[in-house]
């Protein structure tokens, strides 16, 4: 349990530095210790396939995308870093007012929960589940990376003069 | 229900909501595309850990799983589409603002 709740705060502490950090390529690492964090959560949670698709596509190939994005567009210049510095302490400081805020109230003045659930059918196969029950999430799974490769193919196409 | 999955259920929710909130605040005060895209981010990624932690104090474990790994596949998507539109408008306009793509002609 404990070891549950020291993986939430750094997943925590970790948002806050994809935040607060004002190099893109920070922010964008920092993404990658939230995944991981998500993933090691996974595994505690006894849900190892969904851990392994976590660590593989989220803290990697997502982390890969954004680096290759934010090596696309102009780095900021050193003095231009000082400034958006400020102005982004100046933008974000309600933040961590409002989460302390909330964190209060969801502690101690919301109850806990006590509510009882039904017994569901159990299906302990992730394999059967994914291709017996969801067949239509998977069909639209399929229709997605169509629509996800044509619309990368259409935006990198070069126009023609 | 147990004992133990609604003490872990209790756990896991203000931190989700801190997630969610995050996110939110991100993407509604920055001007970046890139952090917006990083603010949408962070919030799939309160969903996928609501998804599993309801998964596993319904012992529902592999229906679970298997929605999440649907999200993670979709979500790779969603990112790289979005990043060739970053790019594209970095092409045309010079800048990653989101107010100078507010001029829409057509």
């Amino acid at each position: 349990m404990n070891l549950i709740l020291a993986l939430l705060i750094i997943l925590i502490i970790a948002a806050l530095m994809v935040v607060f950090s004002s190099r893109l390529l920070l922010a964008a690492i920092s993404l990658a210790v939230t995944s991981i964090m998500v993933t090691l959560l996974m595994f505690k949670l006894n849900s190892p396939i969904a851990a392994v698709f976590e660590l593989s596509i989220c803290a990697g190939l997502i982390t890969v995308i954004f680096i290759t994005t934010i090596s696309f567009v102009k780095p900021v210049e050193q003095e231009d870093l000082v400034e958006t510095r400020k102005k982004r302490i100046k933008k974000y400081v309600a933040l961590p007012v409002i989460l302390v805020i909330v964190g209060v109230v969801t502690k101690f003045v919301i109850k806990p929960m006590t509510l009882s659930l039904p017994a569901v059918i159990q299906e302990t196969n992730v394999a059967n589940v994914l291709w017996n029950l969801r067949q239509v999430d998977l069909l639209g799974q399929a229709i997605i990376l169509l629509v996800g490769v044509f619309g990368i193919v259409v935006l990198f196409k070069e126009g023609q003069k | 229900m147990s004992a133990t999955n609604v003490e872990i259920l209790n756990i896991f929710i203000p931190f989700i909501i801190l997630l969610l909130i995050i996110g939110f605040y991100y993407i509604l005060a920055t001007r970046n595309l890139v952090r917006i895209l990083l603010g949408v981010e962070i919030i799939t990624k309160a969903a996928l850990l609501s998804i599993i932690v309801v998964g596993y104090v319904t012992n529902n474990i592999p229906l679970a799983q298997s929605l999440a790994v649907i999200m993670i596949i979709i979500e790779v998507f969603v990112v790289a589409v979005a990043a060739g539109i970053i790019i594209q408008i970095y092409k045309r306009t010079g800048s990653i603002d989101a107010r100078n793509i507010r001029n829409l002609r057509g």
